[in-house]
């Protein structure tokens, strides 16, 4: 299937300095697609080349089979973006917003639906300076989804949000992918991309360093499975053995075993045939995080 | 077109829940026309020399078509830019941008709601200084309308080119205030261009302004503007030419 969007050997620089340097990617139709990466890494500039908000300088762009920089009008019709760093004139009510930019294109949908969706319900008649920093993300996310886009672009949108408002936008953004639009999350959150993408570019320093689901990128560079419990046992020894474990760490009666593959389940079978059956067994999984951590250096 | 409209309207509303400005543009017209006016009359004068000065009619009839000229200039040199250059600098015009407005939307916007509400203070003006200050009433009333709407668009245009070039809306203000006072003393509203020397009456008549006035003139006094047609549309169309061309979203 032809990718909604295609990335070729992108580059930008602002004046000498290289803000994305040779990346490469493709997103397919109906995926959320995540680019995660530490601030000033080129996340939001990648996005605003795929908009048509920055002439590039290098390597080609298809969104939607459109070239961003010569057909951005057409395209803007087709896509909806959130942008990290925008306004609204202080004074404009909720609807009016609203209103005007589903002006923008016919058959889009009704923004009432929209805004009564995205929680802005009694915020209707709210002057856009009086809303809160969460309320006015969440406008911002309606106002580029009332063109009924098919492709849209959310670049850093539960930042300001607290733990609840996060949640109940995950939910909404699993809704934005069941009706089939595709998603480019840009985030640098580890458990939003965790939880809602189906693939993650890692960028650093200006290029994509790793991309793929986030299971695999965890298989590949996570630091392993955590495994804990206390144990009565004086000799632990034996655990080495045990296909799949890397480590073993004893403080006290407390045994961390740390591997991968199916080491959970072996360690607790191999346990069980010694007679042992530990009731605190817990296992720590490795995140997107340690992933993340890992390649980037942890400078987050 | 839609957008356009929709977007026009919301200006207007904008600008009315913003009571100082509505009550700095409206006031400050009509403060101006009632202490000049107060101050030179409306009889006829002559200079020390003898020359005929404000072209033969009263002063303060004479100065009507500058006071609406400076009503325009007010909306369309300082609100105006400070406002399209508040809103890029703030990240309002990157929004629109982003879904896709177009410049001509914008721009349009931006000029109509100047453009309407220069019209709305002209019009208080005008009827303030007929009806209770009983200054001579226009000979052509159609065509002062006429001329004050083309002067008026011929501000925001020239307006607009400075909203485009000037970064912040503080420099955007700082700017369009310094512009608006030379246009204020020498464009025509201030002494007589008879009494200033030629240094200054070659600078005046470089001045959109003092074109303007003579423009709106033509419609009030009955008075030939000659060049200034010319120079009032060539203002309109170079700066809406180059406002179009310098165009920043951010």
């Amino acid at each position: 299937m032809e990718p909604v969007i295609s990335v070729a050997h992108l580059e930008k620089r602002y004046r000498e300095v290289v803000a994305v340097a040779d990346v490469s990617f493709e997103v397919a139709r109906g995926e959320v697609f995540g680019i995660l990466g530490p601030n000033g890494a080129g996340k939001t500039t990648i996005v605003e080349c795929l908009q048509g908000l920055r002439d590039i300088d290098g390597g080609e762009v298809r969104v939607l089979g459109l070239d961003p920089g010569r057909d951005a009008d057409r395209l803007r019709r087709r896509i909806g973006s959130q942008l990290q760093e925008s306004a609204l004139p202080e004074r404009i009510k909720v609807w009016e917003a609203l209103d005007l930019f589903s002006s923008l294109t016919a058959g889009g949908r009704d923004w009432v639906e929209v805004m009564l969706e995205w929680g802005l319900a009694d915020k209707r008649t709210s002057h856009f300076g009086a809303l809160s920093g969460g309320q006015q993300q969440r406008l911002f996310v309606a106002l580029a989804l009332v063109n009924d886009p098919e492709v849209v672009f959310l670049d850093e949108m539960t930042t300001g949000l607290d733990p609840a408002a996060r949640r109940v936008a995950w939910d909404l953004i699993r809704r934005i992918r069941d009706r089939g639009t595709t998603v480019v999350l840009v985030t640098h959150f580890m458990d939003e991309a965790e939880t809602l993408c189906d693939r993650v570019a890692i960028v650093d320093e200006q290029r994509v360093i790793d991309l793929d689901t986030p299971e695999r990128l965890i298989v590949r560079h996570g630091a392993g499975v955590r495994v804990t419990f206390t144990t009565s046992l004086d000799d632990v020894g034996w655990l080495r053995e045990v296909r799949g474990v890397r480590a073993v760490e004893r403080r006290g009666s407390e045994v961390t075993v740390v591997g991968s593959g199916p080491v959970v389940t072996l360690v607790a079978a191999s346990l069980v045939e010694r007679g042992e059956v530990p009731e605190d067994l817990r296992v720590e999984q490795p995140t997107l995080e340690d992933v993340f951590l890992a390649l980037t250096g942890g400078e987050e | 077109m839609r957008t356009l409209v929709k977007l026009t309207w919301t200006e207007v509303k904008l600008f009315l829940r913003d009571p100082l400005t509505v009550l700095f543009s409206l006031a400050l017209p009509l403060i101006i026309l009632f202490i000049l006016s107060g101050v030179f009359g409306n009889d006829v004068q002559t200079s020390d020399a003898g020359e005929i000065v404000y072209r033969g009619v009263g002063p303060a009839t004479f100065y009507i078509p500058a006071y609406l000229a400076l009503v325009a200039a007010s909306v369309c040199v300082i609100s105006l830019p400070t406002n399209l250059a508040g809103d890029r600098d703030r990240g309002v015009l990157k929004r629109f941008r982003a879904s896709g407005v177009p410049v001509w939307v914008v721009a349009g916007a931006a000029v109509l709601v100047s453009v309407a509400l220069a019209a709305l203070n002209a019009l208080l003006l005008s009827l303030l200084a007929v009806v209770s200050l009983d200054f001579n009433a226009p000979r052509d009333p159609f065509l002062v309308v006429g001329t004050f709407v083309l002067a008026a668009f011929s501000f925001a245009a020239f307006g607009l080119l400075l909203g485009a070039v000037l970064p912040t809306a503080r420099s955007a203000q700082a700017v369009g205030i310094l512009l608006w006072f030379v246009l204020l003393m020498l464009g025509g509203a201030g002494p007589p261009i008879e009494v200033l020397g030629s240094g200054m009456q070659f600078v005046a008549k470089m001045t959109p302004m003092w074109h303007a006035v003579r423009v709106i003139q033509q419609g009030w006094l009955g008075l030939g503007a000659g060049i200034s047609w010319f120079v009032v549309v060539g203002v309109l169309v170079a700066s809406a030419v180059g406002a179009l061309a310098l165009f920043r979203w951010e």
